[in-house]
């Protein structure tokens, strides 16, 4: 039986050294003579322990870590003969860390193979889109609305709000835009969900379309995140050839079509209005509120904008999940956020929890 | 390795403008094209970019101006960007920037007289849990530390 293995292709484990960890292994599978197969998948977001290297087996994945090339062979006869192994961290999902966490948005990340849309159904994905086109946009807008969900980008507007402003907008052409700008130090969410799991933030950015009426929509990914730029590309083409994007999105009558644009150095347009002014060819100056971007937005257009996060939360509340989504968290903060944690710290990563969590009781974790 | 750019040749350039010209607010997306081909954004393109958008030299030339990656001349054969924001500081990034600096003899921001390599400082690569984190090229490496960095400018300047 072919042994499969998954190794990340995330920019964070390629930075340390994943790509040749799987070039390693290859190498060594086949002066052993056995077939192996290396899914590339996102990161797990435990980055103290990347290159993260994950074997699949009956009990579920293995996982072993941090790998360097030359662990390649003896951890290789490891797995074969089901032996110890210092690097053996035991079943992933057990790994407290991980275990800890509520990943409804990372749920996938670094599970699939991020270029493939099979791979993105057979764990759940599409199924927001699927009912969300049995649903017609009223109802779109009232799950999103009954989730609870704020913008994830920092305002925390609430985003069924903003939605129900532009599908209420009078006008033919609108947009839908991403806010993919992540420009701020310590913060790497929407890269690794972008380069981990880009069909959920295609599939989120779709039914937005849906529920306000729009058929275009851009990415706007800055020009320090090349691995994103690459991985939402690719996973575009895939969902335009299976169907998801393009002209009668899912065997509907909807039509979404979904372009990246690159910026190109600008701090500033990670504020939306700056964003939208760089998108339409400009500097990247902001722009004086009101008329809100939902009103005249992108090209003077009513337009939702929101973040990668944002529109990531999406697919899991329009797939029926939008009373558990607010079912977690507190107060006015429903659902969950990704913690992001770096700097001058031993655990360094990604940890998907519900809001009201403490410090304290975070840091015992 | 850096890609070899195409030395400015009007017509290839008029190429790519008009590959792009179909697109909505094409500025940006044409400007990152003409730099991809020559290195640098060209000046003879300016008023080309400007006349097949039927916009002002000025506006183009502003939006130009603006971003900080479009380059008016090109770059050293090798590009090597430290992350300077707080994540990578934090985790010592300010030692090994300077060092690298040192081993160079040019500041941030510089390029070395034999034209090898272009040091600059870039703002976040998203990498800040592997930390202190830079690119060269293109390729990302992380968890730099004195020996790491060494070993990227060296093989900076081959």
């Amino acid at each position: 039986m072919t042994m499969r293995l998954f190794i990340a292709r995330d920019a964070g484990a390629v930075a340390v050294g994943a790509d040749d960890v799987a070039l390693a292994f290859e190498q060594a599978a086949a002066r052993r003579g056995i077939e192996i197969e290396i899914v590339r998948t996102g990161s797990r977001g435990l980055y103290w322990l990347e290159p993260l290297v994950e074997v699949a087996t009956p009990q579920g994945r293995v996982a072993f870590g941090p790998v360097t090339p030359t662990d390649a062979p003896f951890l290789l006869e490891a797995i074969i003969s089901d032996g110890p192994h210092p690097l053996r961290l035991g079943i992933t999902e057990e790994i407290p860390w991980l275990r800890r966490q509520t990943r409804l948005t990372f749920a996938r990340c670094g599970v699939i193979d991020p270029r493939s849309v099979d791979d993105y159904r057979a764990h759940g994905g599409y199924k927001g889109l699927e009912r969300a086109l049995t649903l017609g946009a009223d109802a779109i807008l009232a799950d999103v609305t009954t989730s609870g969900l704020r913008g994830r980008g920092g305002a925390g507007f609430p985003t069924g709000i903003k939605w129900r402003t532009v599908a209420l907008a009078s006008g033919t052409r609108k947009y839908i835009v991403c806010n993919a700008d992540e420009g701020d130090s310590g913060t790497f969410a929407d890269r690794m969900i972008m380069e981990g799991d880009p069909f959920v933030v295609i599939e989120g950015m779709t039914i937005a379309g849906v529920a306000v009426g729009a058929s275009k929509g851009y990415i706007y990914i800055r020009s320090e995140y090349p691995h994103a730029v690459q991985a939402m590309n690719t996973a575009i083409s895939a969902a335009k050839g299976a169907g998801y994007l393009g002209a009668g999105i899912g065997g509907s009558s909807h039509s979404f079509d979904l372009e990246v644009r690159v910026g190109a150095g600008a701090y500033v347009c990670g504020e939306e209005t700056s964003l939208l002014e760089s998108l339409e060819g400009r500097r990247g100056i902001v722009r004086a509120k009101p008329p809100l971007p939902a009103h005249q937005g992108l090209f003077g257009k009513p337009t939702v904008i929101n973040n990668v996060l944002s529109f990531a939360a999406i697919p899991f509340i329009l797939a029926g999940g939008a009373k558990a989504y607010a079912d977690f968290g507190m107060g006015r903060s429903r659902g969950t956020m990704p913690i992001q944690l770096a700097g001058n710290i031993r655990y360094g990563g990604l940890f998907e929890t519900a809001f009201g969590i403490t410090l304290g009781e975070w840091s015992m974790t | 390795m850096t890609a070899p750019y195409e030395p400015w040749d009007a017509t290839r350039g008029a190429e790519i403008i008009a590959e792009h010209t179909g697109l909505e607010g094409a500025t940006l997306v044409i400007l990152h094209a003409l730099q991809e081909t020559f290195g640098h954004v060209p000046e003879p393109a300016i008023p080309m970019v400007a006349s097949a958008l039927n916009l002002s030299r000025a506006e183009v030339y502003g939006v130009f101006t603006f971003y900080h990656d479009f380059r008016k001349r090109p770059a050293g054969r090798h590009v090597l960007k430290l992350c300077r924001a707080e994540a990578c500081q934090a985790a010592g990034g300010e030692v090994l920037a300077a060092r690298a600096e040192a081993r160079l003899g040019v500041a941030l921001g510089d390029t070395t007289a034999d034209q090898r390599v272009t040091l600059e400082p870039i703002y976040c690569l998203g990498l800040c849990a592997t930390a202190p984190s830079a690119m060269l090229d293109g390729r990302v490496v992380g968890r730099l530390d004195e020996a790491r960095i060494d070993a990227l400018v060296a093989e900076a300047q081959r």
